[in-house]
């Protein structure tokens, strides 16, 4: 078959104004404002967004899940974190 | 490491996975079979989320108030939807949308047998929200939890969209319970044969059950096929005792000992034939998604022609 597929999106949602827009699915549609158009109509029937962003799911880069050592780095570094810190009580909350 | 060390670290690392709750995500390693079983039961869920719309998009215009008629078109909508974020999920596994389709019209893949049962009156679409959707939700409840992450997250998402669904059948034959006469007795018919082919939804029991054992190992079901029926009986007598309505089942009694209904025999010879194609409506169902499937090429078509003419013109505006 030679005839050519609508290509996939992935779709973002802004639920309210001061949110960021968080993935909700994807889809097909033939461009960019077709897709955006599909997504109101099945991602926001429910007032779920006041914003939609459509990303061609073709080019997203992702981080490989096989390599191990992506995070390692971080895990080993407790004293990026407040509670690492020791502060007497009587100081408050700090 | 040689090959087949790595298989085998590959795989302990997924079985670790699922016994730690971790969700498997698209680009994780998966044994092929984890992965065969989620793009079959996936895409057989998607194929009956929209079979399901054609018996109850046959009442759409018919509906006898303009609120029942905005509610079921809302429910169908809704269904059309789930089948979107279904399909979408399998996808994620290295299927694409037409062989999906493809699978559904030429009969490779399977639905959910109950489409193939007609909707003969108004009381039907009534007990399609109640018993139908009420049997999927069951399910689907279960399935929020499933190991694989975007059909997880297909689950939370359709099940926050299904309560309305039976809310809105119950709410029909809670209509139909209080009329005349002729209407009561519209409901019990429609109980009468709707009750079977919905215990039918959870599929064969335990012990004939082909994908159970393995898909409960990996964490895709959590639960049975006979414990997720015993839920549904469980849960839905109350609300037929408030219809007034009487369940099929003369064998159906409450077990103090077990703490749950007891039930009569389920007839798998009618299941097994609606399964293999021999339902009232299999056929019909199946000619109605080609004829939409080919009545729509020219638009599929004709949309895409458009948006390589459109991405040309404003390429052409740049340079
Ligand atoms: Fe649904
Ligand atoms: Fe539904």
């Amino acid at each position: 078959m030679d005839k050519k597929e609508w290509p996939l999106w992935e779709i973002f949602i802004r639920s309210k104004s001061g949110l960021s827009h968080k993935h909700a699915g994807s889809l097909h549609a033939a461009d960019a404002e077709m897709a955006i158009e599909h997504a109101r109509d099945v991602y926001t029937r429910r007032n779920e967004g006041v914003s939609i962003w459509v990303v061609k799911s073709s080019e997203v880069i992702a981080s490989d899940p096989e390599d191990e050592y992506m995070f390692e780095s971080a895990k080993t570094k407790i004293y990026r974190h407040p509670t690492f810190y020791d502060i007497p009580e009587e100081v408050g909350h700090m | 490491m040689d090959n087949h060390n790595n298989i085998h670290s590959l795989e302990a690392k997924f079985e670790a996975k699922i016994d730690s709750e971790i969700k498997i995500e698209p680009k994780d390693w998966m044994p092929e079979s984890y992965r065969k079983t989620l793009i079959r039961q996936i895409s057989q869920h998607a194929h009956s989320e929209v079979v399901g719309m054609l018996p109850e998009g046959n009442w759409i215009l018919r509906a006898p108030s303009l609120r029942r008629k905005v509610a079921l078109l809302a429910k169908v909508q809704d269904e059309a939807g789930h089948g979107l974020y279904l399909y979408s999920a399998a996808e994620t596994l290295g299927i694409s949308r037409e062989e999906l389709y493809q699978q559904l019209l030429t009969g490779k893949a399977k639905y959910s047998s109950i489409f193939n049962y007609p909707t003969l009156s108004w009381a039907d679409i009534g007990a399609i929200g109640w018993l139908v959707d009420g049997a999927a939700i069951m399910n689907q409840v279960m399935l929020t939890r499933t190991s694989y992450g975007p059909y997880a997250r297909a689950m939370v998402r359709i099940c926050k969209e299904e309560s309305f669904h039976q809310r809105q059948g119950y709410e029909i034959l809670i209509s139909l319970s209080r009329g005349n006469a002729e209407q009561k007795k519209m409901l019990q018919d429609a109980m009468d044969r709707w009750w079977w082919p919905a215990l039918m939804m959870f599929g064969p029991h335990d012990s004939a059950s082909t994908h159970s054992e393995q898909s409960i190992k990996w964490k895709i079901k959590r639960k049975s096929n006979d414990e997720l029926r015993q839920d549904f009986i469980d849960a839905t007598v109350l609300q037929a005792n408030y219809l007034g309505v009487n369940i099929p089942d003369p064998k159906l009694k409450w077990n103090e000992e077990r703490g749950h209904y007891d039930f009569g025999d389920i007839d798998w010879e009618e299941f097994w034939n609606v399964v293999n194609g021999n339902g009232p409506c299999n056929k019909q169902r199946i000619k109605d998604r080609k004829k939409a499937y080919e009545g729509g090429e020219w638009v599929r078509e004709a949309a895409m022609a458009h948006a390589e003419k459109r991405a040309k013109r404003k390429e052409e505006k740049v340079a």
